[in-house]
């Protein structure tokens, strides 16, 4: 099992014409993801690479093809609205890889999409990935390997790292889940901890969190009540001044508040293993799942 | 992006809020002809991204037009907090009767524009939150219905008893937050607003910060950024597409991604060292982004060694590998550059730099450590 999208998800790729979306599909094609569609408004007919249908709208793709679940590609100021016509076709997880979206269009986006009980991914996310079945978004399937640890990130490339040292020490993942750096997001991290609780086959979690908000805060709250499998941390920013965005949207300290101190603290009060570096992780895992 | 107080208040004009006359002077004649304008005593105001402007001698009351040419001669080129004044705002002194804060932020945690209002106004809000709470209320606005004038007015009679004032601070609330989402704002703020002893409720101050993500599309707002108000080097990032920061340590930092950037600064503090900046190249791999980031970081005298850290997944390592080798041809870089890379086409990238006369590591612990040990030879 996994959580969020496996082997049987059929996916739907929003902006499958432009120049990210052609080429993360063509890699999530090779990764054997069964992208059974694509929407590009005005490019309906075209069928991309020779085995994917392209179509005008979202409504009309899911019509035809049965699509469940969606990644979205597209720029900026469109990424709200192909969220929200995700949302009215009844997809039931939406990932959005967009970076740059309007933190003003997403307060609108986030009811809009809980009232239709769909969840979204994103934006800003790299996606998720169950290694072995399927990956939506752009994690790189080669350095994942089929397992048993969950893992769930606000970043992209510390999540490759992290996986990385995973993988090489033969430390397999059930899904990794990236749910990106924008201070308004759709799916938090007690999200990704509740699904991975309730997953049989997650043995152990990985949360690698960052400066900025208080979701690790939550999290780790969350985990002292309701998570009885073995955590294990990390924070990146110990090292970024106040008041200065550290690339993600997200990651900023505002006053006193969102310091990687005050993370680390809550981390250790709900017995999270607490990584001081990227490498630490499997010492780590592989002390509390002795 | 934060705005200028006297950007905020054509923003705040437009809205309606009601202000103290005034305007914006580059220079003492200037600041002098304004003063006569608006007429009576005047405030003169340092335009400067910083708080604590009074304290540091950069707000000024002068009661004649002369007197107003004299504070902008003095408050003009001064130095706050490492800004330099280049503009002040001449504003008519109000008559203050009591000062109340009205604040609009987008809030994290319920996903949405939260209202904090406080009958303490004039003072840092943070302190009063800190020491007395129960002088806050807070009021998260359903963005699909905007402000309701119900919760407008429950706001406002929590400043003021009065009715005809809470009427009026009703008012501005509206236009505030009307403000707000028109201009795709994170924070929007009023501190003080002010009433007046016949009665009259006013903003004194004008504080708005945009969502950044909201500049590609506003370019009426973008075109607000002052660039004097930066770090030089953080504009050229800009322009070349970088997310950068200019730290005080030694290491230049060169990665790919914000969370391996960080996680990168961080591993260099562990192992001793202190990182001279963040910066991401971002996930697309342009050589030429990487030639500029080179440029960037071998411009800060103070940095004795550079650390690249790829992990090539969009990024292509071979692409970051020619823009190192490209950068080194078309300048000199007199400090040793430590590479470690590793992904998308990593053995051509190295097959690229040994062909230069350079070395990739593979291991980021290892990388970190290595340039660690190289500054503290330099030193």
């Amino acid at each position: 099992m996994s959580i969020f999208a496996d082997r049987r998800t059929r996916l739907l790729v929003q902006g499958i014409t432009g120049r990210d979306g052609s080429f993360h599909t063509r890699q999530m094609l090779e990764y054997g993801t069964q992208v059974v569609a694509g929407v590009t408004p005005g490019k309906g007919g075209q069928v991309f690479e020779g085995t994917v249908p392209v179509f005008n709208t979202v409504a009309e793709a899911v019509a035809q093809t049965g699509a469940d679940a969606t990644v979205i590609y597209v720029p900026p100021t469109g990424a709200a609205g192909a969220i929200f016509e995700a949302a009215d076709a009844g997809l039931g997880l939406i990932v959005c890889i967009t970076e740059g979206v309007p933190v003003m269009d997403m307060t609108r986006v986030l009811p809009y999409v809980r009232e239709r009980g769909a969840r979204l991914i994103g934006p800003n996310c790299p996606g998720l990935i169950t290694p072995g079945q399927t990956k939506i978004g752009i994690i790189p399937g080669n350095i994942c390997a089929p397992g048993r640890v969950g893992l769930v990130s606000r970043s992209g490339t510390l999540t490759y790292e992290v996986v990385n040292q995973l993988t090489s020490q033969d430390i397999g993942q059930s899904t990794c889940v990236g749910i990106g750096g924008d201070p308004l997001n759709g799916t938090s991290f007690i999200d990704c901890l509740r699904a991975f609780q309730a997953d049989p086959e997650t043995d152990a979690i990985v949360m690698l969190g960052e400066i900025g908000g208080t979701d690790e805060q939550n999290a780790a709250a969350f985990v002292k009540e309701h998570v009885t499998k073995p955590v294990v941390g990390f924070i990146a920013g110990q090292t970024a001044p106040p008041g200065r965005r550290m690339g993600h949207a997200g990651a900023i300290i505002s006053g006193a508040s969102g310091t990687a101190a005050e993370k680390i603290a809550a981390f250790e009060t709900a017995r999270i293993s607490v990584m001081k570096r990227p490498v630490d992780v499997v010492q780590l895992l592989k002390a509390r799942l002795k | 992006m934060n705005l200028h107080e006297y950007q905020g208040r054509v923003l705040f004009r437009a809205a309606g809020i009601p202000m103290p006359d005034g305007d914006v002077a580059s220079t003492p004649s200037e600041a002098e002809s304004i003063a006569r304008r608006v007429g009576g005593t005047v405030v003169v105001k340092a335009q400067v991204h910083a708080g604590g402007r009074g304290k540091a001698g950069g707000v000024k009351l002068a009661s004649t037009p002369a007197e107003a040419a004299g504070a902008a001669e003095k408050i003009l080129g001064m130095t706050i907090k490492g800004l330099v004044v280049h503009k002040v705002l001449v504003v008519p002194a109000a008559d203050i009767a009591s000062e109340a804060y009205v604040g609009l932020i987008m809030d994290r945690a319920s996903q949405r524009p939260v209202f904090m209002v406080s009958p303490a106004g004039g003072i840092d809000i943070e302190e009063v939150a800190a020491t007395t709470p129960e002088k806050i209320r807070r009021l998260a606005i359903d963005p699909r219905y905007g402000i309701l004038p119900h919760q407008a007015l429950g706001l406002a009679f929590f400043l003021y008893p009065d009715f005809a004032k809470a009427r009026a601070a009703a008012r501005i609330m509206e236009q505030l937050y009307f403000l707000f989402v028109a201009n795709g704002c994170s924070l929007a703020e009023i501190n003080p607003l002010v009433t007046t002893p016949d009665g009259k409720v006013l903003a004194l101050d004008a504080k708005v910060s945009i969502d950044d993500n909201e500049l590609d599309r506003r370019p009426d707002l973008a075109q607000l950024r002052d660039e004097t108000a930066e770090e030089p080097s953080e504009v050229k990032a800009r322009r070349a597409n970088l997310t950068f920061i200019k730290l005080s340590g030694n290491v230049g930092c060169c990665v790919n991604g914000a969370g391996l950037a960080m996680a990168t600064m961080d591993l260099v503090k562990y192992y001793g060292g202190e990182p001279a900046n963040f910066l991401d190249i971002g996930g697309s791999s342009n050589p030429d982004k990487v030639v500029s980031a080179l440029r960037i970081i071998t411009s800060d005298p103070s940095v004795k060694a550079i650390l690249f850290n790829i992990f090539g997944g969009i990024t292509r390592t071979d692409d970051v590998a020619n823009g190192i080798v490209t950068a080194t041809r078309q300048f000199k870089v007199n400090v040793p550059i430590v590479i470690r890379l590793t992904g998308t086409n990593e053995r051509e990238a190295i097959r690229i730099l040994e062909a230069a006369g350079m070395q990739a590591l593979s291991d980021m612990d290892e990388a970190v450590q290595k340039v660690v040990a190289l500054v503290r030879e330099a030193a």
